[in-house]
């Protein structure tokens, strides 16, 4: 049936030592909406075992981008991949980020920018872009960042570009002031703190996090993280959350 | 003429060997979006309590080489939103449910048969006594002859279905277990459920999952499940249905000639949702290919 493809690689390339941007053509146009994420197996061989699951970097007509980095055997099969080769696409699965009526905010943690592109270029000149890395190398496209968003603040941690310091110290500085709607995406330390900064405001913000997986489709109960309403599985429930309904 | 498919689990026919081995398929719903539930010769659906049960904390799972490590902690809608949400739609198809069932003790074991046997569209149930992921004292039902043989006896007694007793692999003889609820009464026994196994993270010096062992599914197994359907089978007369890394064909073919009537796939329908098809197709292939009219004349086909 549906939400199963065989997809052909066009462009597999490293931009950075660990961050690769994957480029597949699939047989028909793929929709899928901002937040969404699709399994990706490399082989037919039984190690590793399972697909990986990515967030779609971007999507256009029957071509799909995923920006990833490699941190384990999946993702380092993956990087070793070509042009031509055949990959084993299924999805779109999860919840994606409710769209925003207006302006908006968006806060990228690292990788964290591969599940938020996509939202932002849905609404061009919409969103204030809060982008943070480790240093200059590791933010991606900042160029067509700049051109997709309404602003775009730059942070990185060794100073190397724009503001030296945390994201999140940027965006209280710059962003909480103007009480739009959130949507982040990166690591635990900065969802953390960002939901200690808005704590005590009534801005929402939409997250997406991520937890091991395996079936994808709510059946093995294997992605499960805890909220405030017991827990929820990050392949259905998720992959998007309300910050308040997070047990952090 | 198209070859027969059909295996008999006590009184239960299914049209093919090919089930869905419990925790791995949810409640149907989630695989209907891939496959044509009315293709599988059965479906098992996730264990099943009187109360729902949050499980184990998280993370709950982990990849091995060729395998996962998984502790759910038994993780349920409990038997009442079972029957209101799940049940009418498993209903709509030419498919046997079946239903795995656990208790916190033998008086739940018996309420949850009881409570079964009274339903409507459940066609079989199979009797959980082998999670390794629960602790307590009955979850040692599965390991302790004496506790079993008490179980199984008091659990047949009130229920009519077909009852399978899924067997633990963590016993020194697998096959005095199964012998033991041969005598009490079950229609058939499943086997084997996950091999309690662990992950260590160096630096942290703790498990990679929430639980200190979880339980070992996947084709690393199923070398180990393949050599205890075969003991099994060899010893008891009741179907015994083959379990443990089943990913393709010709692995459901192994189980089948090692004794197994009936073979349920698990992990593999998280590798790649269509599995349960593909298998099978090839075992459709295979018979037409060996020219075996009915599938039954593969099934203990082993030669010693």
């Amino acid at each position: 049936m549906n939400r199963l493809t065989e997809a052909e690689i066009i462009s597999n390339k490293p931009l950075t030592e660990e961050v690769y941007l994957l480029c597949l053509k699939t047989p028909n146009n793929i929709k899928s909406k901002p937040g969404q994420f699709f399994i990706l197996r490399t082989n037919k061989r039984l190690d590793p075992l399972l697909g990986r699951p990515f967030s779609a970097f971007d999507i256009k007509e029957n071509t799909i981008k995923f920006l990833y980095r490699v941190k384990g055997k999946g993702t380092l099969i993956l990087s070793k991949l070509k042009k031509g080769d055949r990959i084993n696409l299924s999805g779109p699965f999860g919840r994606w980020y409710p769209y925003p009526e207006n302006d908006f905010i968006v806060i990228a943690g690292g990788i964290g920018i591969a599940s938020v592109f996509y939202l932002i270029k849905n609404f061009p000149d919409k969103a204030i872009l809060f982008y943070g890395a480790r240093e200059k190398k590791e933010i991606f496209f900042p160029e067509k960042l700049k051109l997709l968003t309404k602003k775009l603040y730059i942070a990185t941690e060794c100073g190397s570009l724009d503001f030296k310091g945390l994201i999140t110290d940027l965006f209280k500085e710059k962003g909480l002031k103007l009480q739009l709607p959130i949507y982040a995406c990166g690591p635990m330390p900065m969802i953390k703190e960002l939901k200690k900064i808005i704590q005590n405001t009534s801005i929402p913000c939409y997250v997406a996090v991520e937890e091991r997986m395996a079936c994808g489709v709510g059946a093995c109960l294997g992605c499960v993280i805890e909220t405030k309403e017991g827990l929820k599985r990050v392949c259905t429930e998720g992959p998007v959350f309300e910050i308040g309904e997070l047990k952090l | 003429m198209k070859p027969s498919t059909e295996v008999k689990i006590g009184s239960l026919t299914l049209k093919n060997p090919v089930i869905t081995a419990s925790g791995t398929f949810g409640y149907g719903l989630e695989y209907s979006q891939f496959i044509d539930l009315n293709r599988l010769g059965g479906i098992v659906v996730k264990g099943l309590s009187l109360k729902p049960k949050e499980g184990n904390p998280p993370p709950r799972i982990y990849e091995t080489p060729c395998g996962m490590l998984n502790s759910i902690g038994l993780q349920n809608i409990g038997f009442e939103a079972f029957v209101k949400e799940k049940l009418p739609f498993l209903k709509k198809f030419d498919t046997k449910i079946i239903v795995n069932f656990f208790g916190e003790n033998l008086d739940e074991y018996v309420e949850m048969a009881a409570k079964l046997n009274d339903m409507d569209g459940i066609h079989g149930i199979e009797m959980n006594v082998s999670c390794p992921n629960k602790s307590g004292e009955w979850r040692k039902m599965g390991v302790e002859p004496e506790l079993l043989k008490k179980a199984v006896k008091e659990v047949r007694t009130v229920t009519s279905k077909p009852l399978i007793i899924k067997l633990s692999p963590q016993v020194t003889d697998i096959a005095i277990m199964a012998k033991i609820a041969e005598e009490e009464g079950a229609s058939a026994v499943s086997l084997i459920n996950t091999i309690p196994a662990m992950v260590i993270n160096v630096k942290t010096r703790k498990s990679m999952i929430g639980t200190a062992t979880g339980g070992l599914s996947g084709p690393a197994i199923r070398p180990v499940a393949v050599r205890m359907v075969w003991e099994v089978s060899k010893s008891i007369k009741i179907p015994v249905i083959g379990i443990g890394g089943i990913i393709t064909a010709e692995d459901a073919l192994q189980f089948l000639i090692a004794g197994a009537t009936a073979v349920a796939v698990g992990t593999a329908n998280f590798i790649n949702p269509l599995s349960t098809i593909e298998i099978i197709e090839g075992i459709e292939k295979f018979m037409a290919e060996e020219k075996i009219q009915d599938i039954n004349e593969l099934i203990g086909s082993f030669k010693e």
